[in-house]
């Protein structure tokens, strides 16, 4: 007969025994050993039917094909533009990749994008040694001019967004700024100074508290608690 | 003269007071505090992180870099010389050897992840504290691993054999004295760290080692509550 150790929503540390018994599959983030199944990370344990899987907590960016992310400029070659991307690995968007405008041989590329600029982009390539290419061809995919950025942890994205983006949109509206989510952990806000003040402040706050229930509540509590009169921009 | 009472009235089985913390360094991925009696240890962890020079990099995993590092005035003896030794670079590379068994890198290649582990205070033992300080840091950085790491030096003083030595012990004139760092994935029973200073039975050994396995246990508990109690935050009002 097995044995499950953990609820929905508790935090399993690396090394912890899970579930004893094989009625219960090993998900993402625990491995099975004989009959144990154990945390392979620091996470949030999710019983899905039979199978236990960890939602981790925290750790870096690792960039995945399709992601859309927002990544600064580092430096401009011949052939394209490098990419920060938040993550260990540097990205590359290449000249054609770039933009759909003509770009004559020879013509300055920090005309289109110099270095310290940040874009938002989707990732068109990863290979196995994390070899990452990408590209600014998509809707909504541009240079982003004015705002600010912030920094978040890329795991906690998700919670920001909201299910169907109810999240993101609800602080949208309520401080009538623009706000760019990158999958990689940053995010482009432009709006009123006390706007984006705001913003900051809400994103910060989910960003404490994703791992606790009634997220989608407290939130809006705050948002109009700390309501600033603004004008949309 | 024999040995028959601890110096601080432990039991010979008895660990010294252990506190640890989880998420000190608020700029570090992952980081960590852990203190077995007078011996503090701070460790934070960076990455996985770009890798340079490029010929350390190993396409098919990350690779892992430990610095231990006693800071000047941490020693119960006396100054120590700020920057690395012979010493601190041995330990540096047995801790990065205790913990290579648990991690998983093959997801980042040609990557590093750093661990820095900071001795502000130190009474003996604090390769252990560090490698127990460091494994909590790369859970809360969340790397893959398959078990933590909990560490703890054992050994004899004159004909007891104790746990957890201090530093009077490791310094006891009137007999001989053997003092083993010992770490363990606790969920496994394996050893990744084994080293010795002194003289002791192959009998006595083996004793030893069972007396240090139950102490491990008890820190990784510890290690488990510290990483739990981060994430048990209070909703603020």
């Amino acid at each position: 007969m097995s044995k499950i150790n953990v609820k929905d929503n508790d935090i399993a540390v690396p090394g912890e025994v899970l579930a004893v018994g094989m009625d219960s599959f090993p998900g993402i983030g625990t491995y099975r050993e004989g009959e144990n199944i154990i945390a392979a990370r620091l996470g949030l344990a999710q019983l899905d039917g039979r199978t236990i899987k960890l939602i981790p907590l925290s750790g870096r960016y690792i960039p995945k094909k399709y992601d859309t992310i927002i990544c600064a400029v580092i430096d401009v070659n011949f052939s394209g533009w490098r990419l920060d991307t938040n993550s260990p690995y540097s990205a590359m968007l290449s000249m054609k990749e770039a933009t759909s405008q003509f770009i004559a041989r020879g013509a300055d590329l920090t005309k289109f994008y110099a270095i310290g600029d940040y874009v938002s982009c989707k990732i068109i390539n990863v290979t196995s040694q994390k070899l990452v290419d990408v590209t600014m061809k998509g809707m909504g995919l541009r240079k982003l001019k004015g705002g600010r950025i912030i920094n978040v942890a890329s795991n906690k994205v998700p919670r920001i967004i909201g299910k169907q983006g109810s999240m993101i949109s609800m602080i949208k509206d309520a401080t009538k700024c623009s706000i760019l989510v990158g999958q990689n952990g940053l995010i482009w806000i432009d709006g009123s100074p006390e706007g984006e003040l705001l913003a900051v402040n809400s994103i910060r706050k989910i960003e404490e508290e994703s791992h606790l229930s009634g997220l989608t509540d407290r939130v809006k509590e705050f948002l109009e608690k700390n309501k600033v009169t603004v004008k949309a921009q | 003269m024999t040995y028959k009472e601890r110096l601080d009235k432990r039991k010979f089985d008895e660990a010294r007071k252990i506190e640890a913390k989880v998420g000190v360094i608020p700029n570090a991925d992952g980081s960590a505090y852990f203190k077995i009696g007078n011996t503090v240890a701070y460790a934070a962890v960076y990455g996985p992180r770009n890798l340079h020079p490029k010929f350390l990099q190993d396409p098919s995993r990350g690779i892992l870099r430990c610095n231990y590092n006693m800071m000047p005035f941490s020693s119960s003896w006396g100054r120590v010389r700020p920057g690395g030794n012979r010493r601190s670079k041995e330990i540096s590379l047995v801790t990065q050897k205790a913990l290579l068994p648990v991690l998983d890198l093959e997801d980042y290649p040609n990557s590093a992840v750093d661990v820095f582990i900071e001795l502000p205070q130190t009474e003996a033992g604090s390769r252990c504290a560090g490698i127990c300080a460091a494994s909590m840091a790369l859970a809360d950085a969340g790397l893959a691993m398959k078990d933590l790491v909990a560490a703890v030096s054992v050994g004899r003083v004159d004909d007891e054999l104790v746990v957890d030595l201090d530093y009077q012990e490791e310094a006891y004139e009137d007999g001989p004295v053997a003092d083993i760092p010992m770490a363990m994935m606790p969920n496994h029973d394996k050893i990744t760290l084994l080293q010795m200073d002194g003289l002791i039975s192959k009998d006595d050994l083996k004793k030893v080692l069972e007396m240090g396995k139950k102490v491990l246990k008890d820190i990784y508990e510890v290690q488990k509550k510290a990483l739990k109690d981060k994430y048990k935050t209070e909703i603020k009002k």
